[in-house]
């Protein structure tokens, strides 16, 4: 594993809230929700994280709580996708429906 | 593989950001859902090849199955909801990555408590310990606050709840659960007992912060609570040592505390007092005014020989369209009045429905080209040359008490000029007042006649009306 000290993590912090406020300050208001959306399934990355806890559990305590971790996870992953997606579909000029 | 795992999480990183970057043009939009979701599944799959993942055979069983049920809930959920409902299930899957992220601060603090099972007790760094108990802290705050407000935009909790002494039980509360968290968090002595006191007051505080707040407010908590997520998401990476969580949580932490605070702005409102005051409170007062005029009612035929033999007209929309699922009516209705020769345009207000962006969305899925929807900027020096503003089901984001009135709660936030159309055609349910509780003037105006009944309903008339024609 690759260590991360106090600075590094510390730079790291900076940079990307510095890129995270970058790249929505030029989102048209007409795609705010799926930005939301989108956003919300980018922090699903938390399943990494679960994956991770779970897998070194040890105590029956730690595998539940573990499971809890990594079910939430793949549930925020997962529905922010399918949202998004769903919402963003209706951008895309080849799939309107004419409808009447 | 160490390496290989390195720049795997390296890789999604940077297809994280490319994918929100593309996201922000409405052109790209889709491939940047895409891009992120490879980035996803490619993390999400080197993951079990972290050190100690593959050393539990029953673990790597247990994390298959709790995906399995996770993903399955959650795609279900996803791909039945109706398109008017996705605000709610947007604060639900975020308050999933919440509630993960306080569960895995969890499984760090009972590793922490140690002895039990056997294993070893576990070492954290001082910081690490600290970040794991804020990251849990806020993480459950989200988890429990977004399922309120998913219970309140759902209908399933139709009232604002306030105890006696709301403000001071929230406090002392919230006073508590930091105490409790820098106790696990700055020593090295952690009992399991205190660990679940401090949850147990994370998740009451959640509740209690969430209730107070109006459904109409709900939005801006529901980004407040997007952004935190991402905060407790970078603040538990960090104590993974995993920089794709600490830097996919930290963009999304600041890239929605930039729209929380767009969207508050939009509302005119500061943050504080969406989040510490409730709006029907002092509303109240205001109700008691003179209003100039009465209400006129038209009916649909008078209302579709207005707008056929009009040359411009534009369609304002609120939350009455999303809850009446009008919208494809709406897009027959600017058919079949193009095809008579009038310009149709939409004005959309940036805090029209329950979200930035949640009319854009409902019109687009009707097949509305989105360069006839137009910002609040942009369409506001329209109003004055339209013949017919068709206001269909808005309410507050078109009452020009926020122009004249310095007394109105509402004073001072940008609305779309509906009242300065040479007509004004508002189809509403009923004769009630808004979401704030707020009389509007331009139902009263000379120049406004209400179309009472359901918005379908209402542009059914219309269209028929101008079919007859």
């Amino acid at each position: 594993m690759i260590e991360i000290g106090g600075f590094t993590a510390l730079y790291i912090f900076m940079l990307s809230a510095f890129t995270g406020y970058e790249v929505i300050s030029r989102v048209p208001v007409i795609l705010h929700t799926p930005m939301m959306s989108g956003s919300n399934f980018i922090h699903g990355i938390v399943l990494v994280g679960a994956i991770v806890v779970m897998g070194g559990a040890e105590s029956t305590l730690e595998q539940v709580i573990g499971f809890i971790a990594v079910a939430l996870a793949a549930g925020n992953a997962v529905g922010g996708y399918v949202a998004t997606v769903r919402m963003l579909e209706m951008f895309n000029p080849k799939d309107k429906k004419g409808e009447a | 593989m160490d390496i290989f795992i390195q720049v795997v999480y390296f890789v999604a990183a940077v297809l994280f950001i490319m994918g929100l970057k593309k996201m922000s043009s409405p052109v790209t939009a889709t491939g940047g859902i895409v891009w992120a979701g490879i980035g996803m599944i490619a993390a999400s799959l080197v993951a079990f090849f972290e050190p100690g993942v593959f050393t539990h055979t029953s673990n790597v069983v247990l994390i298959i199955i709790a995906i399995g049920i996770g993903s399955a809930i959650a795609y279900i959920t996803a791909k039945r909801v109706q398109m008017t409902d996705m605000p709610q299930m947007i604060a639900i899957y975020n308050g999933m990555g919440g509630g993960a992220a306080a569960a895995i601060a969890a499984v760090e603090l009972v590793k922490m408590a140690g002895g039990h099972g056997g294993g070893s007790a576990h070492e954290l760094s001082s910081t690490a310990q600290v970040l794991a108990v804020l990251g849990a802290l806020i993480g459950a705050v989200s988890f429990s606050g977004s399922a309120i407000a998913f219970a309140k935009l759902q209908g399933l909790m139709k009232k604002t709840i306030r105890l006696p002494m709301h403000m001071v039980i929230n406090s002392g509360l919230f006073v508590l659960t930091v105490i409790a968290g820098a106790i696990i968090g700055f020593s090295g002595d952690v009992s399991i007992q205190l660990v679940l006191l401090f949850f147990i007051l994370a998740l009451v505080f959640g509740v209690l912060f969430t209730i107070p707040i109006g459904g109409a407010d709900m939005p801006v908590v529901i980004s407040l609570f997007n952004a935190l997520t991402g905060l407790a998401v970078a603040f538990e990476g960090y104590v993974l040592e995993n920089a794709a969580m600490i830097i996919a949580g930290t963009v999304v932490g600041s890239a929605g505390t930039l729209l929380t605070q767009l969207m508050a702005k939009a509302m005119n409102r500061p943050i504080s007092n969406i989040l510490f005051a409730s709006f029907g409170s002092d509303g109240g007062a205001a109700a008691e005014e003179d209003i100039e005029g009465s209400m006129k009612e038209i009916q649909g035929t008078d209302a579709a020989i207005m707008m056929a033999y009009a040359e411009k007209v534009i369609i304002v929309p609120g939350y009455g369209m999303a809850v009446a699922q009008a919208q494809h009516k709406v897009s027959e209705l600017t058919k079949i009045l193009e095809a008579r020769g009038v310009k149709v345009m939409f004005a959309i207000h940036p805090v029209a429905g329950r979200m930035p962006g949640h009319m854009n969305v409902l019109l687009a899925e009707a097949g509305i080209d989105y360069d006839k929807i137009l910002d609040l900027d942009e369409v506001n020096p329209e109003f004055p040359t339209a013949d017919v503003a068709l206001v269909i089901g808005a309410n507050d984001v078109v009452n020009p008490v926020a122009r004249t009135n310095p007394d109105s709660p509402i004073y001072g936030m940008p609305i779309l000029d509906a009242d300065m159309a040479k007509n004004c055609i508002v189809i509403k349910r009923g004769k009630g007042s808004g979401f704030s509780g707020i009389e509007n003037h331009l139902f009263y105006a000379d120049n406004t006649r209400m179309l009472y009944g359901d918005g379908q309903k209402a542009v059914g008339e219309l269209i028929s009306g101008i079919k007859e024609m």
